[in-house]
């Protein structure tokens, strides 16, 4: 359809006659969504996306189109989708904390801003967690600590990328505790089981999942959340042994600056009822589900850029 | 041995074996596509698993990454195109045999092989799966990097003429794997300032261009099919029953490319790629005539073909017992374990017994199934591929080459890199630089990199920390591996340059 000026004065008395031009949107959604992940099929994001697109779909009543682009960790999806994106609704894209935030701050080009889309909601978050082989000297969270105080450096620490949550949560152990450990990044989840198992680092600093999937093979120290995690009752938190460690990665969805309050909502809801659904097969794995929405998600959002703000910065 | 035979009860019924049927079919279908990759198909399959019970997803998913792999050989050989990457070095002999009109040999030789490799994985996975897991975990970031620079070794033997050409090739290669956001630190290299390119140059971007661009201009460039008319099967040809003598008649070939397959299978982050183009190394350099490799040699191609399809399950030991995913599809399967709230482990062997052995018992049925879908699957191709005016052939395979690499990522920049490399690699292929060894730094150029800063990280408190790559009997067993290929490598190339004068001829007559 091309717009000539009859048209285009046509639709704007359309709208004037409706009155409201939120009213248009009043039957939201009528068209497939696509809902886009940046990172590879099979990932924790990926994972997450397809347990909820069944319900997302039942929910909104279209279907929900799961569709992959990765590369430069998120990056390029994101910069894509702010550049590119239609504020109607029909497009949205996964988003991961502290990516969104430590990118923009460590790239000069990474080519997207950390608040430039309306973020509806974060629907869970896997907590960092530190663990190690199951025949590591180190019992606990102390003799790691102990150890690395008197010998600097030579605790090695795996962890999944570069000033990743992962990394951030290593470098506040380092300055909470007063050491100096050495972080070493993998690419992912995916090579972290190996190395320690096959011995090649001290331990890992990774998620809450991790310590689920190995638990019969490795011993987590310490899980960087409020409380103890559901799915590892017996791994006592960072706060229990006296270092105020918290965070870890928060999974969410955005949609682009500009799309209506209505569809916000719409689409609120709606990942917030697939999530309550999914949770009872999701919450065994290791994730601890979320319901951050509206004003709270810039509180979360400004909590995480302080605590990680200052470190990145530092590193710079 | 119960849960075998229960397992095996569970798989004998009829939607297990039609399961088994579709998924081999619609993955060879999709391998033999150029940038459909077996990662792609499972993505794309994913979600209609969601809706069958867990073993029957299971099946279908190894069905599919069975045939897809399979599925490579076909353009491989037709057109000089890998399918996967997994089928590089099947083109190198592959695709002369089918410019002679032996292609259904060449066709068939594959299927046999590729059976024989995929029973074989399957046969290890279910017998030795733990002392192999054990291996899989002693490789770190030193074992990495020498595995890497191993591999690098390979340029020597994929240079076809020039050593020098092919070393240039090499680091081509791993210069383009330098781009986009580092692996090790997470800085964003060679990007120009332009956001896009911050995903790098994908592999399979990187294969499709160099491979089957420069192949379509010289088709249309000389104004020929991409095989011979006269090289229709059936007549004055090995029947089936010779090339099955052919194959199984040079036993030691085909176990040590099963072995390798195997090894490098376990080895989590090398995958296909690799393990078929050390197969062909090796076939070749043990090989009575080394010079009749890379001219339409079948042991070249078995070699390749065999080695790959033991990688199917062989990556499989990893995943099942350690939740590392050996190769890049792997990562597919192991979302779907998770989803079905399978924790990869020793579980899945004793309480979930039924279900893992089925699942490899299905890889096993697919192998099978790959001989008659293959052979049937091959005369149709071989016939389309020869019957088509190349008019018409070279569009649809532009096209088809096109989709595939847009479908990868989603990403127009991809198609773009993928035209240039390919218009690149055309003029290079003139001038004697031959697309496999800019693939082989390309793949290998990443894994070294990581393998390498890992370990001078973790050496960081080491007063020398470059004897970090050293440390341990299995790195400097691959470090004295690494200095043996090379010598290997350059010490004929030293004495041929020191009684040059007579070799002279010798050395145009090596020039293809």
């Amino acid at each position: 359809m091309r717009f000539t000026p009859t048209t285009l004065a046509g639709a704007l008395s359309a709208v004037a006659l409706i009155g409201v031009a939120g009213m248009a949107q009043a039957d939201y959604p009528e068209e497939p969504i696509t809902y886009v992940i940046p990172f590879d099929p099979g990932g924790e994001s990926d994972v997450t996306a397809r347990f909820q697109e069944p319900h997302l779909e039942e929910i909104l009543g279209v279907s929900v189109n799961v569709t992959h682009r990765p590369g430069g960790g998120g990056a390029v999806a994101w910069s894509e989708f702010q550049n590119d994106a239609e504020p109607d609704g029909y497009e949205i894209i996964g988003v991961n904390i502290p990516h969104i935030i430590g990118q923009p701050i460590q790239r000069e080009d990474a080519g997207f801003e950390t608040d430039d889309w309306e973020i509806i909601t974060f629907f869970h978050s896997t907590p960092n967690a530190l663990i190690v082989p199951a025949d590591s000297p180190f019992e606990t969270l102390d003799d790691l600590v102990e150890y690395a105080r008197e010998n600097p450096e030579a605790v090695t620490l795996g962890g999944s990328g570069t000033y990743s949550a992962n990394h951030l949560g290593a470098l506040r152990l380092e300055r909470e505790a007063d050491i100096d450990i050495t972080y070493i990044p993998f690419t992912g989840t995916g090579p972290l089981p190996a190395a320690i198992e096959g011995g090649h680092v001290s331990g890992i600093f990774n998620y809450t999942m991790l310590g689920v999937q190995m638990e019969d093979r490795a011993r987590v120290l310490a899980v960087a959340a409020e409380e103890r995690v559901p799915a590892l009752p017996d791994a006592p938190t960072f706060k229990e042994q006296g270092y105020d460690i918290v965070g870890g990665a928060y999974r969410g969805v955005a949609a682009p600056t500009g799309t209506p309050d209505e569809v916000i909502e719409v689409l609120e809801e709606a990942f917030a009822e697939a999530n309550r659904e999914i949770a009872s097969e999701q919450e065994p794995l290791g994730f601890v589900m979320e319901y951050i929405t509206g004003d709270e998600v810039n509180e979360v959002m400004n909590m995480l850029r302080e605590a990680y703000g200052p470190i990145l910065e530092e590193a710079e | 041995m119960d849960m075998l035979l229960q397992a095996l009860a569970t798989l004998m019924t009829f939607e297990s074996v039609i399961t088994v049927l579709v998924g081999v079919s619609a993955g060879l279908l999709i391998g033999s596509l150029p940038g459909l990759t077996a990662t792609m198909a499972l993505a794309v399959l994913l979600p209609f698993t969601f809706s069958m019970e867990a073993l029957q997803g299971l099946i279908a998913l190894g069905a599919v990454y069975m045939g897809s792999i399979y599925g490579g050989a076909f353009t491989a050989i037709l057109i000089n195109t890998p399918g996967t990457p997994s089928s590089i070095a099947t083109t190198f002999d592959g695709y002369p045999m089918a410019r002679q009109g032996r292609a259904y040999e060449a066709l068939a030789g594959a299927t046999i092989a590729s059976v024989i490799g995929g029973v074989v994985g399957v046969t290890f996975l279910l017998i030795l799966a733990p002392p192999l897991a054990r291996l899989a975990v002693a490789f770190g970031p030193a074992e990495m990097f020498w595995v890497a620079m191993l591999g690098l070794t390979l340029v020597a033997s994929l240079s076809t003429g020039s050593l020098l050409k092919g070393l240039l090739g090499g680091c081509l290669g791993m210069m383009l794997s330098t781009i986009g956001v580092s692996p090790i630190g997470g800085e964003t290299r060679f990007t120009f300032g332009y956001p896009p390119l911050q995903g790098g140059i994908e592999l399979i971007v990187a294969l499709i261009g160099l491979f089957v661009i420069p192949e379509l201009l010289t088709m249309a460039a000389e104004g020929r099919g991409a095989l011979a008319q006269e090289g229709r099967f059936g007549q004055g040809e090995a029947s089936i029953r010779q090339i099955f003598r052919r194959v199984l008649g040079k036993p030691v070939n085909l176990i040590r490319s099963c072995l390798i397959g195997q090894i490098i299978a376990v080895i989590p982050g090398a995958g296909g790629n690799v393990t078929s183009l050390v197969a062909y190394n090796e076939a070749r350099r043990f090989s009575r005539d080394p010079e009749s490799f890379g001219k339409g040699n079948l042991e070249g191609v078995v070699a390749s073909e065999s080695s790959n399809n033991v990688m199917v399950a062989g990556s499989m030991i990893p995943l099942l017992t350690l939740g590392i995913p050996g190769a890049p599809p792997d990562a597919v399967i192991l979302g779907v374990l998770m989803m079905h709230g399978l924790r990869p482990g020793l579980d899945l062997f004793t309480e979930s017994g039924v279900l893992t052995n089925g699942f490899i018992l299905s890889m096993g049925l697919a192998a099978l199934m790959l001989l008659p879908v293959g052979l049937l699957g091959a005369r149709l191709i071989h016939r389309i591929v020869i019957k088509t005016p190349y008019h018409f052939l070279v569009p649809c395979i532009a096209m088809v080459t096109i989709l595939g690499t847009f479908a990868l990522r989603n990403s127009l920049l991809d198609v773009g890199i993928m035209l240039i490399l390919g218009s690149v690699g055309y003029f290079l292929r003139l001038i004697g630089i031959h697309p496999a060894p800019i693939v082989l730094g390309l793949i290998l150029g990443g894994i070294a990199e990581q393998g390498y800063v890992q370990t001078m990280l973790a050496a960081v408190v080491d007063p020398i920390p470059w004897l970090r790559l050293v440390h341990n009997p299995l790195s400097m067993v691959l470090a004295g591996l690494v200095v043996l290929a090379t010598t290997t490598v350059l010490l004929p190339a030293w004495l041929e340059r020191r009684s040059r004068p007579d070799r002279k001829a010798s050395e145009r007559g090596g020039e293809t």
